[in-house]
């Protein structure tokens, strides 16, 4: 018939094939739609705090769904779990992990650099649960943003805050904010996709988005500052401690079934404090 | 200076930077989502779609424009031509074909190959009248009322409903003569 698509059509939207992921479009194309979904935004809004909530929410629920899109993808099941399974059992060395993820997402030396920083802080082979998270997040960069961010950096001044640095991010690229607006950063988007990535890998953070004055340059730089949840580091301390393996252990050894339930609910993972 | 000859689709897609189109579906995902928890009624959606493509349409011709050196097209048949090879192909990275074209040239029917705003998407039954695609109708009408033609464009067939096909119908309603010379001191 003349004029048929060339799309195939399926009854369900899960019977489609998972794309690769390597399609493209224009980035003016991405540059005129995030436009519109600002200036809606404002019209929805009365004050810039409330803007960047909305821009956050909205880029939560892209989050969200990145994550398991990524998930799907990987053809060695990187998953949430897996990464957990991969980070808390002894039987998996750094150097197996780094070359799992060399070999599956392509991760550039910076990703590297960030592990062998890591790596310095593990205690017995076991390495350090943020770096999974940060690794998602460097990935899902790299996969949507079309590079490995510029810098990312622990927060100095905090245990519990990572930094990620953009001299340029995409959304803010054709963006010149208006003296009456302030503080306000697009980025707030942006930030909105690593929160809804980590709280879906169960590292809850609140997530912002500034912007630094660089000497030297015109624009400023974004910056997006992750500070994990009070969870996370319990978490983090537990583990430590050494206890939580012989919990993770049992639950590998209980059934199958059993152990979905549990792998998936990363809430239960509280469940282990003594 | 002599003319430049018109670039195409394929050409100036290669030239451009670009975005992975998974963000671009996704992100486009959460403002419809967005619209559909603020406006709740699926007919304020639609409208506001298309209002938002609108907007992007007249400023996306100047950059089409830019780029594309196309120039004055002669009838209305070449300019649907260009915005299916060209048009679509420049910020979409996808193909599209003109068909169905009416006995005095003024409707037609632009069929998409592909449609990157779709994936991953079911339209649920609470939505069923939603035109999920209604941005790309707005941008259409507001890139061509910016070239002095104002149109109609709507969905014909679309393939979240249901169809075989993304088909979007431009009619043609009347060519606004440009006003000319322009007035600088005003």
């Amino acid at each position: 018939m003349i004029g048929a698509g060339k799309i195939k059509q399926y009854s369900n939207v899960l019977d489609k094939p998972l794309s690769k992921g390597k399609q493209e479009v224009s980035s003016s194309a991405f540059a005129f739609l995030f436009s519109e979904l600002v200036q809606y935004n404002q019209t929805q809004v009365d004050n810039i705090a409330e803007l960047e909530r909305r821009l956050e929410d909205a880029g939560y629920a892209v989050g969200a769904r990145v994550l398991e899109l990524l998930c799907h993808r990987d053809k060695n099941g990187f998953t949430c779990e897996t990464t957990f399974n991969m980070f808390y059992l002894d039987h998996v060395s750094i150097q197996e992990i780094a070359s799992l993820m060399s070999s599956n997402c392509n991760f550039c030396c910076g990703i590297f650099d960030l592990l062998n920083f890591e790596a310095n802080r593990e205690t017995e082979g076991k390495l350090d649960c943020w770096v999974s998270c940060l690794l998602y997040t460097a990935q899902c960069g790299k996969c949507y943003f079309g590079k490995v961010a510029d810098s990312l950096e622990k927060g100095t001044e905090h245990e519990d805050e990572y930094m990620i640095s953009e001299k340029e991010l995409l959304v803010n690229r054709f963006i010149s904010i208006p003296k009456d607006m302030g503080t306000f950063n697009c980025g707030a988007f942006v930030a909105g996709i690593v929160r809804g990535v980590l709280d879906g890998a169960g590292f809850p953070a609140v997530v912002t988005a500034h912007f630094v004055p660089m000497e030297g340059q015109h624009r400023p730089r974004t910056t997006i500052l992750i500070k994990f949840g009070e969870e996370v580091l319990r978490r983090e301390a537990r583990l430590e401690h050494g206890n939580f393996n012989d919990l993770v252990k049992a639950i590998i050894a209980t059934p199958v079934d059993v152990k979905y339930t549990i792998s998936f609910l990363h809430s239960s993972y509280d469940l282990s404090h003594e | 200076m002599a003319p430049v000859a018109p670039r195409s689709g394929d050409a100036i897609f290669a030239s451009v930077e670009h975005v992975n189109a998974e963000l671009f579906t996704l992100t486009y995902g959460a403002i419809v989502r967005q619209l559909l928890t603020d406006l709740e009624e699926v007919e304020e959606v639609n409208k506001q779609l298309d209002q938002m493509g609108y907007n992007i349409g007249v400023r996306l011709i100047d950059e089409f424009l830019a780029k594309s050196n196309v120039s004055r097209c002669v009838d209305f048949k070449e300019t649907a031509d260009v915005i299916a090879k060209i048009g679509f192909k420049m910020f979409l990275g996808v193909g599209a074909s003109v068909t169905n074209w009416d006995a005095d040239g003024t409707c037609c029917s632009i069929v998409l190959e592909d449609n990157p705003l779709v994936d991953f998407v079911e339209l649920p039954d609470t939505c069923q009248g939603l035109y999920y695609c209604n941005i790309l109708s707005g941008v259409v009408r507001g890139a061509l009322e910016m070239v002095s033609m104002k149109t109609e464009v709507t969905w014909v067939r679309d393939m979240l409903r249901g169809d075989d096909a993304f088909e979007l119908q431009v009619k043609l309603l009347k060519q606004v003569p440009e006003e000319y010379p322009y007035k600088d001191d005003e």
